[in-house]
This record gives structure tokens, C-alpha cells and sequence, in this order.
């Protein structure tokens, strides 16, 4: 593209080897402090996060999410009446929510999928969510190549897709398995086992290292994923989760109970109350921790660089320019490197 | 498939009110980490004449020596020179850039002065658009090299600025984040000062220049920013010597009527200059640059692409269409090229081809000439040699008759004798 636009100027010869001064700082200037205009600065501006959840009706997506969030993010599929119509297709239902802790306001998108795996013949019906995927990407491209853009250009792609496992304590599903070999290469996919609470402990370490093995074996690579690891410090923590504890096992519930004097989120059975909290009950305390205390700008990140980088490249080489989106873009997702 | 997708609208966003911690107060850190790992960016180009303390001011601000000489007066023109450090404190790494214009304000015709500083800037901005342009770009580890910031020395002189300041100012404010500087500002009165400092301002403001706004939206920084901003442009004194005041050390200019403390609030304006500038609003400086000033600069040179070409129909172009056209553009252009050298080889290969047939003929006729002379001159010699055994051959008869006769001239001559004897012999008896 270099021959096409007026050669640079040449720059002045600027020694690109910079020289490391660091002993020689003889008192404190205040670089540091960037770091506190920064904060200031991304608290200002807020973030956009958004999420989707994938799986069959009926395994606790909805009732997830709201417990992740601690508030009413989604309405549950339970309140349908069952005279409604079973939806003919997957459908994407994007809601947005404005959310706001210790300053820091968040613009919370959970896209849901309703109808997913639910027909008779679920043949490509992973398509429809690759294509709003890819529609999210390609809105974003389109603002970002604009002669005059915005200042901040509004983010909808999605940046974690959570995935619902069936317990069933074999193995992943074909349907799982196709899902996942198709959709992890256009988003960071974390596969989430659904109500653990039907699987003993055996059960449960069992059912994770199956899944594990099949994923590994079907070359799937879930987020973290193991390429993009920055340095060691990155890949020794990121191994241990992706060894040890992913897929998370986790169980979601809305409803407080009174457990030793404390209330907490569980799920009351005539055994005793399951605590969604508690990390010796389920693991849904790794989860939240994983996907919003440590790893969110990280899932951000990966989307940005990564996925979407992927994409634009792919977009920019295949048609030597960027037409408008046509409807049938099939072609273009079977030569995804 | 049918595929039904509910758009979030900002009517659509409801406000929800959180049950109990969810914990992505962290963002912010979260955010701040990564960026801490990857290092920061922050680039000072520093425009003013040659001995006016630039140099010495950016070693006062970064409290170390940068090694530089001081430039001569004689440069036929102005150039930039631009030095980078890696500069870290506690845990945050900062590449820093230091651009001087060496020459600047020396030579008779100032004319070009400003010439290679503009084009220096729109270097860095042009290197940046196209590394944003690339279909394969690395954005996130890009070593960002536009100037975020640029400190205009305007020389003390106490009356007003200069016209080649106005010029100067007047091309870069739509570049770059000026902010003005009255260097060496110990050498005006405090009377002065301020008349001067009123002056300047006012002279910006009458020629529009517009320099950095110090911003004031935010609560925290809104109260520090707006009591600055009234100081501007700063009189600062630089100085990388230390003398004794009281009993500590501090960085100061001694003079036989006194000491000019550089970090004094009441001597100069260096610490206004050094909070402003670093630990309050670096990040302002470097968001500015890149939202407006770059966003400026990309949207004038993609308007100047886009409207190369022509079209019949009279629609503006966007962006997109003049990628493709241009992408086509660019590989007909290869196609031709590729056509042309290889026509070009094909004729070279002719060429050589020819070339050594000629050569091949050549040598032929030498060799066939060469047997040629070689048989001739081997059918002489064979001539001379039977000549010559004919000769031997003649010499042998010949010698051999005269033998022959020899030996019958004796045989005789002796026969004679005898019989000369036997005469005589018998004469006697």
C-alpha cells in the first residue's frame, strides 16, 4: 500500500535503539503519576462490555448472567408461557444495561440466543451467531476506516462468549463440538459446565478432564488461549486455569438464603442449600473472579487485537477493498485461517 | 435463516442498580496493568534558536544528563535531531522522545525555517497512518512516535514576540500541542515579566494561534488546570547545577547579586511548568494529539487520496471504494510490471543468444582457417622432405659411383704398376 500514497518524508536519523538512562534519575519527576491520569481518564469515558451466552434452553443461562451481575440483566425464558411459540430459528437478542460501581460506570450488553440447539435438525444453526459476530466486526471496520470518525467508536463486538455444557457427565455433544470448532476462531469462547449441582465431586473432576482431552483433541482453543500468552509470568497463570479449573463448573441463583447466620445466593433443596458462592459447592466465585476481576480488559483486549485484527485483514485481502456487507458472506468463513 | 437482532439504543439502556459487589471496579487497574507492562510513549519537540536553553531545560525537567553537544550557529538550515530514552520509575517505563530543532532563528533568511519542522510532524503522523492502513498491523505494540507536546521558547527579549514566533506558531497549532515557554526568564524584572507574559497572550490570541487548552472538564484536575492556565506561557529558568541554599542542595543559577533558585515558585515558573506538563496532564497531551491533531492530519491526506481520482458520477468518495480502486489500481500496475521485465528478460536472453551464435560462428571459421593452414603446411613439409630424401637419395648414387670408380682407379693404377714391373722385370731376364 506504501507505492500508493506519497513517499514519507524521510525522518531524521533517529537512533532507534533507545538509550537506557535509568540510573542516572536524580530525583523524582513524576512519570508515574500517569498512571493515575490514565485511571481518571478511562473512569471519565466508562467501558463497554459485551457477552454472549450460548446454549440450550433450559440450562441456566439467563439465571447466570443476572447472578454475575448481581441484578436483574436478563428476564428468565421460564416466565414464557408455553403456548408461545417455539422460536423456528436462533435468534439474537442484544439488551444493554448501564451499570455503575465505586465510579467505574460499565455499558453492559448480554446477547442472548435463544433457540440455539433447539430444533429437530440443528444443522449450522451456529451460523446465524457467526454471522452477528461477524456483522459486529464489520460495523466496527466500517467506523474505523471512515475519512471523519468519531471520537470513540461505539464497541459491539463481542468480547466473551460464554458456552453452556450439558452435565451429562459423558461427553461434550456434537452439536458442542461444532459450535465451538466454528466459533473459536472468530471469538474468545469460555465453555461453562451448567448446573454442576447434579454431578457429585468424582463426577464432576471426571466430566471436566473429558471435556478437556475432547477439546484439546479437537483442536479447540478456548480462551485463555495458549498462543496468545505474553510472557511467563501470563502462561504459568493461565495454565494452571486452563489445566486445573476450566471448564468451570458453576451453578447460578438469584434467591438469598440464611446459611450460618449469613445470607447468601443459593439454591435450597430438601438436602441442604447449595451456595453459589461457596468454592467447596460450586465454581462460580472462579468465574465471576476470572471473567470480571481479572481477565476482563484482557478478553477486551484479545478481541481487539486478535479477532478483530483477523478479521479486517481477511476482509481487506479477499475483496481488495471493503464492499458493502452482503447478506451471503459463507464464502469468506470457511478460509478463516 | 431468519435471524431477528435486537439493537441496543440508548433509549433501549436501562440503569440497573447492583445487589452486591460484582467487582469490575478493577477495570481501571485492570486497564492501567496492561498498559504499565507495554511501557508508555511521550515525545517533546522543543522549537526555539540555538542557545536559548532548551537542552538545559530538558535536563532540569527529567532530573538527568541527556548527552548533547551544543550546536554551532553556522547550520545552513534548520534540521531536527531526535534522541529517545528509556526513562523508569517505580514500575512505569516511559520511552521518551526529545526532538530539538538545531539551527532554528540563526540563518539571514528565515524563510524555510518552519518547513522542516511541519514536515517532520507529518512524518510521524504519516508513519502512523500507515501502519493504521496496513492490512496486516500490529497497532498495539506500535512505538508511537508523534510529538505530543511542543515547548516554543520565546526569547526574553521584554517587548514581544517575534514575527518568525507568530509565523512559527501560527503553521504548527493545528500540529501539535504548543505550549509557549519564555526561556531564561532571569533575565527580566518581575515588572516586566508580566507585562511581557500579557503581551504574548495577547498577541496569540489577536493572530489566532491556538495553543494547548490545559482542560478543565474534569472536577480533580479543573481547579489545578484553570489556576495554571493564568500563568502562561511560563517563564522558566533551567539549570543543572546545584548550590547550597540554607543546607540542602538545590538546582540553581548563582550570580554575583544572588542565587535563582530553579524549583523556587517565587524565581520562575519551572515546577507550574514541570506539574503541567508531566504529572497532570501528560495524558491529556497524549489523547489530544491522537484524537484530534492526528485525526485531522489522517482525514485531510484520505480526503487528498480520495479525490484523486475522477468519476463520472459526481458522488463523494468514501474511503472504502477508493481502497478498492486504488487496490486495483496498484495491482494492475504490478501485472504491468511484471509484463514489462519479463518482455525485458525474454529481449536480454535474445540478445545473449545472439551474441554467442555470433561468437560460436567466429570460432568455427578461426578453426576451420587454422586446419586449413595446418594441412598446407603439413603438405610443404611433406614436399621439402621428399625433395630432400630425393637429394640424399641422388648423393648416395652418387657417392657410391665415385666410390666405385675410385676403387677401379686404384685397381687399375696397381694393375698397371704391376704390370710396369713385370715389364720391367722381364726386360731384365
Amino acid at each position: 500500500m506504501s507505492e500508493l500514497v506519497p513517499e514519507p518524508r524521510p525522518k531524521p536519523a533517529v537512533p532507534m535503539k533507545p538509550v537506557s538512562i535509568n540510573s542516572n534519575l536524580l530525583g523524582y519527576i513524576g512519570i508515574d503519576t500517569i498512571i493515575e491520569q490514565m485511571r481518571k481518564k478511562t473512569m471519565k469515558t466508562g467501558f463497554d462490555f459485551n457477552i454472549m451466552v450460548v446454549g440450550q434452553s433450559g440450562l441456566g443461562k439467563s439465571t447466570l448472567v443476572n447472578t454475575l451481575f448481581k441484578s436483574q440483566v436478563s428476564r428468565k425464558a421460564s416466565s414464557w408461557n408455553r403456548e408461545e411459540k417455539i422460536p423456528k430459528t436462533v435468534e439474537i437478542k442484544a439488551i444493554g444495561h448501564v451499570i455503575e460501581e465505586g465510579g467505574v460506570k460499565m455499558k453492559l450488553t448480554v446477547i442472548d440466543t435463544p433457540g440455539f440447539g433447539d430444533q429437530i435438525n440443528n444443522e449450522n444453526c451456529w451460523e446465524p451467531i457467526e454471522k452477528y459476530i461477524n456483522e459486529q466486526y464489520e460495523k466496527f471496520l466500517k467506523e474505523e476506516v471512515n475519512i471523519a470518525r468519531k471520537k470513540r467508536i461505539p464497541d459491539t463486538r463481542v468480547h466473551c462468549c460464554l458456552y453452556f455444557i450439558s452435565p451429562t457427565g459423558h461427553s461434550l455433544r456434537p452439536l458442542d463440538l461444532e459450535f465451538m470448532k466454528h466459533l473459536s476462531k472468530v471469538v474468545n469462547i469460555i465453555p461453562v459446565i451448567a448446573k454442576a449441582d447434579t454431578m457429585t465431586l468424582e463426577e464432576k473432576s471426571e466430566f471436566k478432564q473429558r471435556v478437556r482431552k475432547e477439546l484439546e483433541v479437537n483442536g479447540i482453543e478456548f480462551y485463555p488461549q495458549k498462543e496468545f500468552d505474553e510472557d511467563l509470568e501470563d502462561k504459568t497463570e493461565n495454565d494452571k486455569i486452563r489445566q486445573e479449573s476450566m471448564p468451570f463448573a458453576v451453578v447460578g441463583s438469584d434467591r438469598e438464603y440464611q446459611v450460618n447466620g449469613k445470607r447468601v445466593l443459593g439454591r435450597k433443596t430438601p438436602w441442604g442449600i447449595i451456595e453459589v458462592e461457596n468454592l467447596n459447592h460450586c465454581e462460580f466465585a472462579l468465574l465471576r473472579d476470572f471473567v470480571i476481576r481479572t481477565h476482563l480488559q484482557d478478553l477486551k483486549e484479545v478481541t481487539h487485537n486478535i479477532h478483530y485484527e483477523t478479521y479486517r485483514a481477511k476482509r481487506l485481502n479477499d475483496n481488495g477493498g471493503l464492499p458493502p456487507v452482503s447478506v451471503d458472506t459463507e464464502e469468506s468463513h470457511d478460509s478463516n485461517p | 435463516m431468519a435471524v431477528a437482532v435486537g439493537r441496543p439504543s440508548n433509549e433501549d439502556l436501562r440503569n440497573l442498580s447492583l445487589s452486591g459487589h460484582v467487582g469490575f471496579d478493577s477495570l481501571p487497574d485492570q486497564l492501567v496493568n496492561k498498559s504499565t507492562s507495554q511501557g508508555f510513549c511521550f515525545n517533546i519537540l522543543c522549537v526555539g534558536e540555538t542557545g536559548i536553553g532548551k537542552s538545559t531545560l530538558m535536563d532540569t525537567l527529567f532530573n538527568t544528563k541527556f548527552e548533547s553537544d551544543p550546536a554551532t550557529h553556522n547550520e545552513p538550515g534548520v534540521r531536527l535531531k531526535a534522541r529517545s530514552y528509556e526513562l523508569q520509575e517505580s514500575n512505569v517505563r516511559l520511552k521518551l522522545t526529545i526532538v530539538d530543532t538545531v539551527g532554528f532563528g540563526d540563518q539571514i533568511n528565515k524563510d524555510d525555517s518552519c518547513k522542516p519542522i511541519v514536515e517532520y510532524i507529518d512524518a510521524q503522523f504519516e508513519a502512523y497512518l500507515q501502519e493504521e492502513l496496513k492490512i496486516k498491523r500490529s497497532l498495539f505494540n506500535y512505538h508511537d512516535t508523534r510529538i505530543h507536546a511542543c515547548l516554543y521558547f520565546i526569547a526574553p527579549t521584554g517587548h514581544s514576540l517575534k514575527s518568525l514566533d507568530l509565523v512559527t506558531m501560527k503553521k504548527l497549532d493545528s500540529k501539535v500541542n504548543i505550549i509557549p515557554i519564555i526561556a531564561k526568564a532571569d533575565t527580566i524584572a518581575k515588572n516586566e515579566l508580566h507585562k511581557f507574559k500579557s503581551k504574548i497572550m495577547s498577541e496569540l490570541v489577536s493572530n489566532g494561534v491556538q495553543i494547548y487548552q490545559f482542560p478543565t472538564d474534569e472536577e480533580t484536575v479543573a481547579e489545578i488546570n484553570a489556576t495554571m492556565s493564568v500563568h502562561l506561557p511560563f517563564a522558566v529558568v533551567g539549570s543543572t547545577e546545584e548550590v547550597k541554599i540554607g543546607n540542602k542542595m538545590a538546582k540553581a543559577r548563582q550570580y554575583p547579586w544572588g542565587v535563582v533558585q530553579v524549583e523556587n515558585e517565587n524565581h520562575c515558573d519551572f515546577v507550574k511548568l514541570r506539574e503541567m506538563l508531566i504529572r497532570v496532564n501528560m495524558e491529556d497531551l497524549r489523547e489530544q494529539t491522537h484524537t484530534r491533531h492526528y485525526e485531522l492530519y489522517r482525514r485531510c491526506k484520505l480526503e487528498e487520496m480520495g479525490f484523486k481520482d475522477t468519476d463520472p458520477d459526481s458522488k463523494p468518495f468514501s474511503l472504502q471504494e477508493t481502497y478498492e480502486a486504488k487496490r486495483n489500481e496498484f495491482l494492475g500496475e504490478l501485472q504491468k510490471k511484471e509484463e514489462e521485465m519479463r518482455q525485458m528478460f525474454v529481449m536480454r536472453v535474445k540478445e545473449k543468444e545472439a551474441e554467442l551464435k555470433e561468437a560460436e560462428k567466429e570460432l568455427h571459421e578461426k578453426f576451420d582457417l587454422l586446419k586449413r593452414t595446418h594441412q598446407e603446411e603439413k603438405k610443404k613439409v611433406e614436399d621439402k622432405k621428399k625433395e630432400l630424401e630425393e637429394e640424399v637419395n641422388n648423393f648416395q648414387k652418387k657417392k657410391t659411383a665415385a666410390q666405385l670408380l675410385q676403387s677401379q682407379a686404384q685397381q687399375s693404377g696397381a694393375q698397371q704398376t704391376k704390370k710396369d714391373k713385370d715389364k720391367k722385370n722381364a726386360s731384365f731376364t
